[in-house]
């Protein structure tokens, strides 16, 4: 500290910027370094191990944490997206469309599926709809329920990436295609909608790893056990063997997924930039 | 009609192809045309000239009905596109448009710019749209791009897919709206050629454009809008040789000499404005 002050006294205005800059990056190491001390030093290592990495736990999970668990996952995902994509597509068409009643009914239906946390949607799902509808049964049992909640609000999202999509698409594009015969729906099967899927690959994909985590949700619509996937998995796993291992596990797995897109996403979005160029 | 000056064309030579009467159109308070009357017979090529903001781009895309006129009616090869019970879409695949900015589809290939609209809106099959596709092509003289992508060619060998992609659904009218405005100046001729070839073919066209020789030369009548009315129209000697409206005047040698005119400008401002 006196140090500093000495040779700081010559320079009566202050710093210069490269020390400015010096010394703020010696600043955020030095906090850097501090932090890992502390959590080192304040941390339980044994214990932590003992909780978390016991590999004798750790073995037992395989390998129906990744044939079961994370199957269900992912199929609930899939299901979810599939059912997402198409419903949003709809919604984004209708928030476009020149009716005005469309329009609000689509602009109702994204503030209040984005508004809302998903946790209340598969409540939703769980125990208001049986209550509301007694008799109808929602298809595909769990499955069924897991694509509607993740569906319900996967749809919001992608509505509002399909429309910023759509219009990203040059006017140009709709009137060549008006101008050869093509009719407003049939131009925009096969010359907006294409276009627009490329420009919104990214968020899209970003909206596909929303749904994989919000798929843990589904263990609120109680499930069998062929019918766990990753988060209930590692939770029912964790409390049987008093451990907390099958967590961590289950975590792994979900970043196994998660990295690659968000990886495959940045790699995307570096490629869009360059075309703009 | 108020064009004093014209010569009358000779309507009693093919029929028309195309019928602009009365023709209106606002954009909210601005009234853009004001009462265009015109007739394009089979086989005619007509230019239109004019100034910017002059509506020569709204009449061209109301004639297809890319515009919804105010008032007025057109009629395309006998049939009223203005009623409001025509099938437009059926009357768009006899009508070719060409834009400025080419308007490519940039997801497909240059074949499959020509052969997707056969497809999808003719209902052509896979073989005969291809031939017709791989004929066109030749036509504009662009065979070889045929697998390229639009991304990949000059604009104006992507005007001529443009051009290449309308002729493909055999229309009887080609409108063209300033199809050399984009390009750079040495590809323009590529492009005016592929239209001269269309205009010896006998195709009816109507081309809105700033290139003077090609009006000059390959233009049967040259229409001459400001303002959103038609100031005089006529064979091209007369209209651009020897014109008989101040309007007309004025435009032209701006446009050849765009130096002289803004020394006219300034002292016309000077005039109107500061009395010494
Ligand atoms: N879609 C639109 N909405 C509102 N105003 C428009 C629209 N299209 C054209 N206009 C207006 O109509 C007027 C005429 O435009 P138009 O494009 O027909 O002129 P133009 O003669 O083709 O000019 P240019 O040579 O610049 O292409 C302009 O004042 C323009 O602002
Ligand atoms: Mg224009």
């Amino acid at each position: 500290m006196a140090d500093t002050d000495v040779r700081l006294r010559p320079r009566k205005k202050g710093l210069t910027r490269s020390q400015k800059r010096r010394l703020s990056r010696g600043v955020q190491y030095a906090v850097f370094v501090a932090a890992v001390i502390a959590v080192a030093v304040t941390a339980d290592w044994g214990r932590l191990q003992n909780q978390f990495a016991q590999p004798d736990i750790a073995r037992q999970m395989f390998p129906d944490v990744l044939t079961l668990a994370l199957k269900n996952t992912v199929l609930y995902t899939v299901s979810g997206f599939v059912l997402g994509v198409a419903l949003g597509l709809v919604v984004a068409l209708m928030r476009l469309s020149s009716v005005g009643p469309y329009r609000w009914v689509a602009s109702v239906y994204i503030e209040v599926f984005r508004g809302l946390p998903a946790l209340l949607i598969f409540v939703f799902i769980a125990v208001a709809v049986p209550l509301a509808f007694p008799g109808t049964e929602i298809p595909g049992g769990t499955y069924g329920k897991a694509a509607l909640g993740l569906g319900l609000i996967g749809a919001a999202y992608m509505a509002e990436t399909f429309r910023a999509g759509i219009q990203a698409v040059p006017k140009g594009q709709m009137e060549a295609a008006r101008s050869l015969g093509f009719s407003p729906a049939r131009a925009m099967v096969s010359i907006i909608i294409p276009q627009a899927f490329r420009i919104i690959l990214p968020p899209l994909t970003n909206e596909f790893i929303m749904l994989f985590k919000d798929s843990s949700l589904v263990l609120l619509l109680g499930v069998t056990l062929e019918e766990r996937e990753l988060s209930k998995f590692g939770r029912d796993l964790a409390s049987t063997t008093a451990n907390s291992t099958p967590i961590l596990v289950a975590g792994l797995c979900y970043l196994l997924v998660t990295i690659p897109l968000g990886f495959v996403v940045r790699r995307m979005e570096a490629k869009a930039q360059e075309a703009v160029k | 009609m108020s064009t004093p000056g014209t010569p009358g064309t000779p309507a009693a030579t093919g029929t028309a192809e195309i019928q602009v009467r009365d023709l209106h159109k606002s954009f909210g308070d601005n009234q853009v045309l004001k009462g265009i009357d015109l007739e394009i017979r089979q086989g005619e090529v007509v230019c239109v000239i004019g100034p910017s903001g002059s509506g020569k781009s709204t009449l061209l895309r109301c004639v297809n009905l890319l515009e919804e006129p105010t008032r007025g009616q057109v009629f395309v090869g006998g049939t009223e596109v203005t009623d409001p019970d025509v099938d437009i879409d059926a009357v768009r695949r006899r009508i070719g448009m060409v834009f400025q900015q080419f308007n490519l589809f940039p997801h497909l290939s240059v074949t499959e710019n020509l052969t997707l609209p056969q497809r999808r809106v003719l209902r052509r099959d896979k073989a005969t749209a291809a031939r017709i596709a791989a004929e066109n092509l030749a036509r504009v003289g662009l065979s070889e791009k045929a697998d390229a992508y639009p991304s990949s060619l000059s604009g104006g060998q992507q005007q001529r897919v443009a051009i290449a992609r309308s002729l493909a659904m055999g229309p009887e009218v080609m409108l063209f709206d300033e199809p050399t405005s984009a390009l750079d100046p040495e590809l323009v001729g590529d492009v005016l050629a592929v239209m001269r070839m269309l205009a010896d073919e006998g195709m009816t066209m109507m081309v809105v454009t700033h290139e003077m020789t090609f009006a000059r030369e390959v233009a049967d009548r040259v229409v001459f809008m400001d303002g959103g009315v038609i100031v005089e129209e006529g064979a091209p000697a007369r209209v651009i040789g020897d014109p008989q409206h101040e309007r007309t005047r004025h435009f032209l040698s701006r446009l050849l000499d765009p130096a002289m005119a803004e020394v006219e400008e300034e002292t016309s401002d000077q005039v109107g404005g500061t009395e010494r």
